[in-house]
């Protein structure tokens, strides 16, 4: 399925967003989620069903000022 | 004390974590610093993970409070969207709103920032908006439900210091009981001395330190310079005057002609 992370297009396999997840091989605790726009909570995810042209951004702590 | 929500806090610096030369430099930062409230972000994660929680790691093993900010957002809906991914990140309602109106002044869109503010704040965030020195706009923002008013006193990290003291004098005048923090446009101690003589509550700084020769020792002269500051506020400063007043007392000198 065509996907775009991070701004980024793909095409592989993840009939939801925690599998996204794993494919990609993010890993750990620090990490937010939004789909098309809308934030998609950690305990959303397993649920969260993926389409395609789905926009998703998966976000982490950096320095701000 | 200085009480931001429900938060009370005894430094009135705080810092942001952005620039430094290094990880370790930025720690040592914090420490001298003496702050307890750090400004943080959130950015498209590359290294599945491993960077944005490696850096989260170290900010939480310094046991400072984190503000993280809404930095590089241009529409309403863009800082919204990240305010709530903050919030599930970082597990505080707190927010630096900002909502970027122009690309070359960095200038708050201060529409955007009062319709955000009136947003995030309905949905329980606790927002801290930078925003300009304009009066109108701060009232807008308390009556969106801001408890905080942060100010620039000149663009982001120009380092040009308090370029509109009058309209912060104002500021101050008009808000006796909101916590007024000057965010953004501090380039040396003796600018944050300054805002802090005019009763504003707290500075927040980042680049003014992080961009120093040496940032450690830079964010020990900032925490003086603003401690200073506020304590000559509360101690009651001379108005300037045009002639010379003598601060020998003249009873009792002896008359030898």
């Amino acid at each position: 399925m065509k996907l775009i992370v991070n701004g980024e297009h793909h095409d592989l396999i993840a009939p939801t967003l925690s599998e996204l997840l794993t494919v990609m091989e993010y890993e750990g605790d620090w990490l937010a989620t939004a789909v098309n726009g809308e934030i998609v909570h950690r305990e959303d995810r397993a649920d969260h069903a993926l389409n395609d042209n789905d926009r998703i951004e998966i976000l982490s702590p950096m320095q701000g000022g | 004390m200085l009480k931001l929500y429900d938060a009370e806090v005894s430094s009135r610096l705080l810092l942001g974590t952005a620039r430094y030369p290094s990880p370790a430099i930025l720690a040592e930062a914090v420490k001298r610093s003496g702050t307890e409230i750090v400004t943080v972000s959130l950015r498209r994660e590359t290294a599945g993970g491993r960077s944005g929680g490696a850096f989260f790691e170290m900010i939480r093993s310094l046991g400072v409070r984190v503000l993280p900010n809404t930095a590089g957002c241009h529409g309403v809906s863009e800082a919204v969207l990240t305010a709530k991914m903050a919030r599930e990140l970082f597990g505080t309602n707190w927010i630096k709103l900002e909502v970027i109106g122009n690309h070359d002044t960095l200038q708050p869109d201060v529409f955007g920032l009062v319709e955000a503010a009136s947003i995030l704040s309905a949905d329980g965030f606790e927002v801290f908006p930078y925003t300009t020195d304009d009066l109108v706009v701060a009232e807008k923002l308390l009556e969106a439900g801001c408890g905080v008013l942060m100010p620039w006193c000149a663009p982001i990290g120009s380092a040009a210091g308090p370029l509109n003291p009058t309209a912060l004098r104002s500021m101050r005048a008009h808000f006796p009981d909101i916590p007024l923090i000057v965010d953004a446009g501090i380039g040396r101690p003796s600018h944050a001395t300054f805002v802090m003589e005019l009763g504003f509550d707290a500075v927040l700084l980042n680049t003014a330190v992080a961009g120093a020769g040496d940032p450690v020792a830079m964010a020990s002269a900032f925490a003086k310079a603003i401690e200073s500051g506020h304590e000559a506020f509360g101690a009651g400063m001379l108005e300037p005057r045009d002639v010379a007043v003598p601060s020998t007392p003249i009873i009792g000198k002896a008359v030898f002609a």
